[in-house]
């Protein structure tokens, strides 16, 4: 234990549950937010499976297109464990190049998404306030796409931090618990976009 | 058991066959719904999907499984609660489209 403490500092080795206090405390704030992501789609689909007339979602939203935006966010989630995977050896410069290709796999999804937005509210109409549809398409995708923006400057944040020298092979629970987040933003999505764009 | 046994350093999962694993659901997933199935059928495919999904980056990318219970414990209980709140709306839900 001892050995621990040395390498994580006095601050970061603290157990709680028998695990480091900094993943047990963000896995309390994913599971709060989960809550929040859970009730929103839990009324998404009250609303819909309520509603008689909801509209097909393919016949609106561009299916390939966000098809190819989940690809994007599964890919930096690997690029995620792959950053994880490079300071627990010890490579500082693997850890950097991957938590950029992760931050950037999140600011192409952001600019899909704009893309999208652009389009259906410029070319289509859309507005938040048109109907049930849209009001639960633009919450649970502008809830979702906060969480992407919140996520890419949490990893600038860890990515900067690596240019100090902050990480080690024995000291990377900050790159651990950054990866939780990022990869609970990833699943999300994989319940939003089922939910939302193919059901 | 000690905590670098709890932390999930001493053991990875092959991250790149989760990858493929999960672009291979997600392109069922694109591809079923142009394929002419009865609709609830369809349904029950999507969700059970999703959920694989989810479980898949929950155990593997979110190192679940190499953490304590009482912590696991911490990620079911949500998952509770939004079941109840489910439960808890069904009696509003008049019309059910399937």
């Amino acid at each position: 234990m001892d050995h621990v403490i040395a390498a994580h500092g006095p601050v970061e080795s603290t157990e709680v549950m028998g695990t480091v206090r900094g993943k047990v405390g963000m896995w309390l704030f994913l599971a709060s937010d989960a809550i929040t992501f859970g009730a929103l789609l839990a009324a998404y689909g009250a609303m819909r499976i309520g509603s008689p007339d909801w509209p097909v979602p393919g016949q609106i939203l561009d299916i390939p297109l966000t098809a190819f935006n989940t690809f994007v966010l599964i890919c930096s989630s690997l690029t995620m464990v792959k950053a994880l995977s490079a300071i627990r050896r010890g490579d500082l410069k693997g850890l950097q190049k991957f938590l950029l290709l992760t931050a950037l796999g999140g600011v192409m999804f952001l600019s899909i998404q704009a893309y999208e937005w652009t389009h259906l509210i410029g070319h289509d109409g859309l507005r938040l306030r048109n109907n049930l549809f849209c009001a639960t398409f633009f919450s649970l995708t502008g809830f979702h796409g906060a969480h992407v923006f919140s996520g890419v400057v949490y990893l600038l944040v860890i990515y900067f931090r690596s240019r100090k020298g902050d990480f080690t092979a024995s000291n990377y629970t900050r790159v651990e618990v950054a990866g939780l987040y990022w990869h609970f933003v990833d699943l999300v999505w994989i319940l939003v976009f089922t939910f939302v764009y193919l059901i | 058991m000690s905590m670098e046994q709890t932390d999930a350093a001493h053991a990875e999962p092959d991250y790149m066959k989760i990858f493929w694993w999960l672009l291979a659901f997600t392109i069922f997933e694109v591809g079923i719904i142009y394929a002419h199935i009865p609709h609830l059928i369809l349904i029950v495919a999507l969700i059970l999907t999703a959920l694989i999904k989810a479980l898949l980056v929950a155990i593997n990318f979110m190192h679940l499984r190499f953490e304590r219970w009482t912590l696991i414990a911490v990620t079911i209980l949500p998952l509770l609660l939004i079941v109840d709140l489910l439960l808890g709306l069904m009696p509003d839900i008049g019309h059910v489209p399937f």
